[in-house]
C-alpha cells in the first residue's frame, strides 16, 4: 500500500500517540483487505458509546485517545446508554450515569459532536452522493450506502474513531465500484407498507441471503421512515452493508441487474412477523429504533392526545428532533399521556436487561437485541398497534 | 520448526499454545475479566486464553469484540499473542489497540499443542520448540 508523506508522519508519531495508533489501525485494515492507498473521508459516525458495552477498559482507551487526539472531520456519535439530561426517569442508576457521562466527555474532548443518535442523516451529518465516509452503526451504514449513495464500509467503533482523528480511511470494500456490485435479485411479490413490515422484509431477506449485496425489485414506494426501518433490519439479520432498491437507491439505474433471482412472498413476510411475536403479556413498548423522525413524533402525539398509557412506553429520538417536538407541543402531549420521550438512547443500548418481560415495538432490529441481549420476549407491530398496546 | 505468516501487529511473545479449529467471538464469547471462553458448545468453553498463544481460524461476531480484547489486556488476562489463518477486522483492531502481537496466514493445524512457541510479530515468524 502506498502512503504519502503526511500519512507516514502520522504513522511515525509526529502528530502524537492517538494519531499514530489511528494510522496503525487504518493501514493494517488496508493491508488485510488489499487497499492500494488511503482516501479522505468527509464525515464519521462513531458507535460504541454505551458504557454497558465499553466497560472501564473501553473508557480507558477513549481517554488515552482523547489525551492528544482531535477530530479532523465532522464526527457524530451513536446513542448512549441513557438520556444524558434526563436519565433518572428512565430508571438508570447513578453509578451507570456517572460512567456514561465520563464516556461522553472523552468523546467531546476529541471534538466529536455528542449527537447520540443512530440517525445522523436526520440532524446534519448527511453525506452527498459518492462521498467517502467512515461510519459505524450498521443501520446508518446501510442507509448511507443504499439510500444516499455515499460510500462506507461497516466500521467498528475504534476504526471509525481512527478515521475521525486522521480524516482518512483505507480504500477497500465499498469505497470501490467493483465491490458495490449486487450479486442477487430479490423480487418482492407482496405489498409492503408501514415500518414494521419493512422491518419484517429486512429480516426475510437478511435471513435468506446473509451479507450479500442484493438488488430489490417490487417496492413501488417507501417513506424515509420505512427505509430506515428496513436498513436497520437487513443489516441486523443479514449483516449486509448495502443494497439496491429499484427506483429508490440512486445507483439502482446504473447498475447491472443480477440474473440470479429469489422471491419474497406474503408467506415469507408473515413468517418473519410470526417469528418475532411471542405469546406473552407486553409490559414495555418502545418506538424509535432507529430514532424517530419528526413525522413519526407528530403521528405518535396524535395517537396519544388526551389519553393515558398504562404501560412503560419509550419514544426515542435525536435531541434536535425533540426540540422541534417541544415547540410544536408534541412533547407535552406525549408527556401528559405518561409516555417517556427520551433523547440520546434507545431500547437497544440502554442497560435494561431483566427490567421487562416483553417488548412491543415496530422495529425488527429492536426485537433482535431485545431477545439476544436483554432476554425479553417480543411483539412486532405497527406504530398504531404499539400505542394501542400501551393504552390498553 | 519455523512458520512464516503475515504481520498484523508487532511485538514478541513466548508461551504455550491454546488451539481451536472453531472461530472465536470475543464479544459475548470470552469473559473480559477472566479470559475464560464462555461461548456455549465451543470446544474451548471453560478454558482460559490468558497469557497463552491463542491460535484460531478467524474472528466472528460484533465489532465490540475489539474492546473485549482491550479489556482483557488491561485485566492482565489477554493472550500473549494471537495466530490466525485469516485475521478479521475485529481481532486486528483489538490487537492494535491492545498491543497484542498478532500474525495471520498461518496454517494452525501445523501447530502442535505440546510445544512452546516463540512469536516474533515484527517478522511474522513462529518458532516451535518441544515443551519441557
Amino acid at each position: 500500500m502506498q502512503i504519502n508523506s503526511e500519512e507516514k508522519d502520522m504513522l511515525n508519531g509526529k502528530f502524537g500517540k492517538a494519531i499514530k495508533k489511528s494510522m496503525e489501525i487504518i493501514t493494517t485494515l488496508g493491508e488485510i483487505y488489499g487497499a492500494k492507498r488511503l482516501v479522505k473521508v468527509s464525515s464519521v459516525q462513531v458507535a460504541g458509546v454505551s458504557y454497558e458495552n465499553l466497560g472501564e477498559a473501553g473508557l480507558e482507551f477513549l481517554d488515552e485517545m482523547a489525551a492528544d487526539g482531535r477530530v479532523r472531520v465532522l464526527t457524530t456519535l451513536n446513542p448512549a446508554g441513557m438520556d444524558l439530561e434526563n436519565w433518572k426517569y428512565l430508571g438508570i442508576d447513578s453509578e451507570f450515569a456517572k460512567n456514561q457521562i465520563r464516556v461522553i466527555e472523552a468523546f467531546e474532548k476529541m471534538g466529536i459532536i455528542s449527537t447520540c443518535t443512530c440517525t445522523p442523516y436526520f440532524i446534519g451529518n448527511i453525506p452527498r452522493f459518492g462521498e467517502h465516509i467512515a461510519w459505524s452503526e450498521s443501520s446508518a451504514v446501510c442507509y448511507a450506502n443504499s439510500i444516499l449513495g455515499a460510500r462506507t464500509n461497516r466500521e467498528g467503533g475504534p476504526s471509525a474513531l481512527a478515521a475521525a482523528l486522521t480524516g482518512k480511511t483505507a480504500e477497500y470494500g465499498l469505497h470501490l465500484d467493483k465491490h458495490r456490485i449486487p450479486e442477487l435479485t430479490v423480487v418482492v411479490e407482496t405489498k409492503i407498507s408501514k415500518t414494521y413490515e419493512f422491518g419484517a422484509l429486512g429480516k426475510s431477506i437478511g435471513d435468506e441471503v446473509g451479507g450479500k449485496i442484493v438488488y430489490i425489485k417490487g417496492i413501488d414506494d417507501a417513506s424515509i421512515e420505512e427505509l430506515k426501518s428496513f436498513c436497520a433490519s437487513i443489516a441486523t439479520y443479514g449483516g449486509t452493508p448495502m443494497f439496491y432498491m429499484e427506483g429508490i437507491s440512486p445507483e439502482s439505474k446504473i447498475i447491472k441487474i443480477p440474473k440470479e433471482k429469489i422471491k419474497i412472498t406474503k408467506e415469507n413476510i408473515e413468517k418473519s412477523i410470526n417469528e418475532l411475536n411471542d405469546e406473552s403479556e407486553v409490559d414495555f413498548i418502545s418506538i424509535g429504533c432507529p430514532h424517530c423522525s419528526i413525522k413519526e413524533i407528530a403521528k405518535i402525539a396524535d395517537l396519544l392526545k388526551g389519553k393515558k398509557v398504562n404501560k412503560e412506553l419509550w419514544i426515542t429520538v435525536a435531541r434536535p428532533i425533540k426540540e422541534i417536538a417541544d415547540r410544536m407541543g408534541y412533547s407535552k402531549i406525549i408527556k401528559s399521556s405518561g409516555a417517556k420521550l427520551a433523547c440520546d438512547t434507545c431500547c437497544v443500548v440502554a442497560p435494561i436487561k431483566g427490567r421487562f418481560k416483553t417488548l412491543c415495538t415496530d422495529s425488527a432490529k429492536g426485537c433482535y437485541y431485545a431477545r439476544g441481549k436483554n432476554k425479553f420476549n417480543t411483539r412486532l407491530n405497527s406504530i398504531e398497534k404499539c400505542i394501542e398496546e400501551a393504552l390498553n | 520448526m519455523k512458520l512464516q505468516g503475515r504481520r498484523i501487529y508487532k511485538g514478541k511473545a513466548l508461551g504455550k499454545p491454546i488451539i481451536t479449529n472453531q472461530n472465536i467471538s470475543f464479544y459475548g464469547g470470552v469473559d473480559p475479566d477472566t479470559g475464560v471462553i464462555t461461548e456455549k458448545g465451543h470446544e474451548l468453553e471453560g478454558k482460559s486464553v490468558a497469557k497463552k498463544i491463542l491460535a484460531f481460524p478467524t474472528g466472528k461476531g460484533s465489532t465490540v469484540g475489539s474492546y473485549v480484547l482491550y479489556r482483557l489486556k488491561k485485566n492482565d488476562k489477554a493472550p500473549a499473542a494471537i495466530l490466525n489463518e485469516k485475521c478479521d477486522p475485529i481481532v486486528a483492531v483489538g490487537c492494535i489497540i491492545s498491543e497484542i502481537p498478532c500474525i495471520d496466514g498461518i496454517d494452525i493445524k501445523k501447530i502442535s499443542k505440546d510445544t512452546f512457541l516463540e512469536i516474533d510479530g515484527d517478522n511474522a515468524t513462529i518458532k516451535m520448540k518441544k515443551a519441557n
